[in-house]
């Protein structure tokens, strides 16, 4: 018996649409109406000046540990943009862009890198799920909830985030083939960002891009600019129609970088060169599509300071907030919290000297604003 | 601590050159932590390896070179993360001398940082030494300072069996003490007497060590209570002869630990206690720990977590009872 070839012979495509200075490859334009354009600058500007707010708060010890998104707003609002409220998103750690854009509030994003577990829910009629942390687990939820939706007979879409590290977790890939056997509607959005902590790409895959392991799962992929919002907007539009159509998931790899550290604990000159930032520097998703919006005569005057008016009174809501009360510890471990629960709530409530209150249960409470309650020493 | 953890590597390496690093991040970066910092640099990218970011692969990949006869210590970043790799440590790390009658054994470290109080996001704060203590095949060891930080990482490299070794973060650099530039190994399996005291003996270990001391202390200046602190330093196998002897002089027992209450390694303790030294117990053995919820935040940390307020006063209703 000869050698054969059998089919996948592959190529990858890989799309730009805005260079790096802002100039439009017109056959490509996805011709997105003006407020829109609009409405994305203004997002992108503000998850901007919002990181840069959140990096000073930590660095005053106002906030805890978090994960910056400094050059990547245009992979994460290319992205999120495709999607309707009705569809589901679900993010990693490092999508304050797309979270903004869904409409978690910058009290709540600043809650819950406060360590308030207040800033992971979301509102009642949220389709996204909240911040995950352990790399690349969410991935099979998103596959999860795709399922369901073609269950239930839903045309929702999910829209599933990760980085280029997540790649190379057991949960990425068993996520992906499900998604391929099981053809739903999910779209996978990695964000290869060329760093996982102080792991360079070529040193977490051997292969030429990420966009091509979605192949050997048996479904469709695209390399894009993740630093050009116009090219990461067309190519998730495109892969969220085809999920809603019924034609199965797609993987869109967005080829961006973290101009930041990987999370404020980090020390990013211990592993790469200033040399290397300041490359990618010059391809600032921003600044490349202010410079389309210039010329396009779409820019408001008056843009900056509306941000930043909106950025000081979300830091304003979440410093309301006051330490929260030790009881409420134990809401929402359990539906139907077992009785060592009440037991351990009662021994803490009598230690605190109070009478112990029931399990807040659903509807959830807000933390105490205001009001500072002494711990016991 | 992380500097004494950082030399018991290092000295481990130097004689012994089938020992290597194996992790993510732990190579040019030197660790999250900076554990292995300089490690890199010294014995080059072959024995001090930057893995891709999965944790099965690191484990998985550190059994395969165990069984052909290195000494693979492995660094999962956090505790909290070791869930990706636990079906690797539970099915194949713990069991493999047995399957092979002998003829394999997983002579590997995995290191973790563990615990709370550092203000860190959920995956980050959690104490999970129970799950590996309850694996028959596997050692847990959790130092509670520099010193024997240091002495036992160089015993668990050298140790035949596989050894979970937890290091907590409170510590890494907050706790400071001399460590002597010569090889220190201590004795994996043995409890310490952290002091003596004949009226209440209070377990610990790791950073509740610290607090343990501290509620001591207070015991003894307002109450004038006698506490002796038995520091575990090794979880699994458990040293019950310490415990017992300890028990049998002070007929009390306090069990502190950061890991949630029901089913955690306090039960084992007091069971052991009791099966010990039952004759000589006055009351009956109090734990304090973590309440039975998942993660509850930082902001609700200091709630959740055994303090020194919680450790005295359980202290007093023992003495009392």
């Amino acid at each position: 018996m000869p050698r054969t070839i059998i089919e996948p012979q592959f190529t990858i495509e890989h799309l730009s649409i805005l260079d790096s200075d802002g100039n439009l490859d017109s056959a490509l334009d996805p011709r997105i109406p003006p407020e829109e354009l609009r409405r994305l600058y203004r997002a992108m500007l503000l998850a901007r000046h919002f990181d840069e707010r959140m990096l000073r708060l930590q660095r005053q010890g106002r906030i805890g540990t978090f994960a910056p998104i400094k050059g990547q707003e245009a992979a994460q609002l290319g992205s999120v943009a495709a999607l309707r409220r009705t569809d589901w998103m679900v993010p990693s750690f490092r999508e304050t862009a797309s979270m903004l854009w869904r409409g978690w509030s910058m009290e709540k994003l600043l809650l819950f890198f406060s360590g308030y577990l207040e800033g992971g829910r979301p509102e009642p009629e949220q389709r996204d799920l909240p911040i995950c942390i352990p790399v690349a687990t969410q991935l099979p939820h998103a596959v999860g909830l795709a399922y369901a939706a073609q269950y239930r007979g839903d045309d929702a879409v999910v829209m599933a985030y990760c980085g280029d590290g997540a790649t190379s977790e057991g949960d990425f890939h068993e996520a992906m083939n499900f998604a391929g056997v099981w053809h739903v509607p999910v779209v996978f959005i990695v964000q290869n960002n060329q760093w996982a902590i102080s792991i360079p790409l070529k040193k977490q895959t051997h292969s030429r891009t990420i966009a091509q392991k979605a192949l050997a799962y048996g479904f469709p992929a695209l390399q894009v600019d993740g630093n050009d919002l116009l090219a990461v907007y067309a190519a998730s539009r495109e892969a969220v129609e085809r999920a809603r159509r019924g034609d199965g998931p797609s993987l869109i790899e967005c080829v961006t970088y973290r101009l930041g550290v990987h999370t404020t604990s980090d020390d990013p000159t211990k592993y790469r060169s200033a040399e290397e930032v300041a490359a990618w520097e010059r391809k600032d998703p921003l600044t490349r599509f202010r410079a389309y919006l210039q010329a396009q005569n779409l820019l408001e005057p008056g843009l900056e300071e509306a941000v930043d008016a909106e950025i000081a009174r979300g830091v304003q809501a979440f410093e309301a907030a006051g330490p929260p009360d030790p009881l409420t510890v134990f809401d929402h471990a359990y539906g139907n919290p077992p009785a060592e629960i009440a037991a351990q709530r009662a021994a803490m409530a009598a230690r605190l000297g109070r009478a112990p209150q029931p399990d807040a249960g659903a509807p959830p409470s807000p933390p105490m604003r205001g009001q500072r309650r002494s711990w016991p020493s | 601590m992380v500097k004494a953890l950082n030399l018991a590597l290092l000295q481990e390496m130097e004689r012994d050159p089938d020992v290597l690093v194996i992790g993510e991040d732990v190579g040019v970066d030197g660790g999250v932590f900076r554990v292995t910092e300089d490690l890199h640099r010294k014995f080059g990218g072959a024995r001090v390896m930057d893995t891709p970011l999965a944790e099965a692969g690191i484990i998985g990949a550190s059994v395969g070179m165990a069984l052909y006869g290195l000494k693979p210590v492995c660094e999962i970043q956090f505790s909290g993360f070791a869930f990706q790799c636990f079906h690797q440590m539970e099915n194949h790390v713990a069991r493999y001398r047995m399957r092979t009658q002998g003829r394999f054994g997983c002579q590997m470290v995995v290191r973790m940082p563990y615990g709370g109080g550092v203000r860190a996001l959920e995956h980050h704060s959690e104490s999970e030494e129970q799950f590996y203590a309850h694996i028959p095949g596997l050692k847990m060891v959790i130092p509670s300072g520099p010193r024997n930080a240091r002495a036992l990482l160089a015993a668990a490299i050298r140790d035949p069996d596989p050894v979970i070794f937890f290091e907590a973060k409170a510590l890494y650099h907050a706790a400071k003490e001399d460590v002597p530039d010569e090889i220190e190994t201590m004795e994996i399996g043995r409890a310490q007497v952290d002091r003596a005291g004949a009226d209440l003996t209070l377990v610990a270990y790791g950073a509740m060590v610290r607090m343990a001391r501290e509620a001591a202390d207070r015991l003894h200046e307002e109450d004038g209570a006698q506490i002796e602190i038995v520091d575990l330093l090794t979880i699994s196998p458990l040293d019950r002869e310490t415990l017992t002897a300890s028990v049998r002089k002070t007929g009390r027992a306090v069990v502190v630990h950061e890991a949630p209450k029901s089913f955690g390694p306090g039960a084992e303790i007091a069971t052991s206690i009791m099966e010990g030294a039952f004759l000589s117990l006055e009351a009956p053995i109090r734990r304090v720990a973590a309440h039975d919820v998942p993660f509850v935040g930082f902001a609700r940390e200091r709630a959740n977590l055994p303090d020194v307020a919680r450790i005295v006063e359980a202290c007093r209703e023992t003495l009392a009872f």
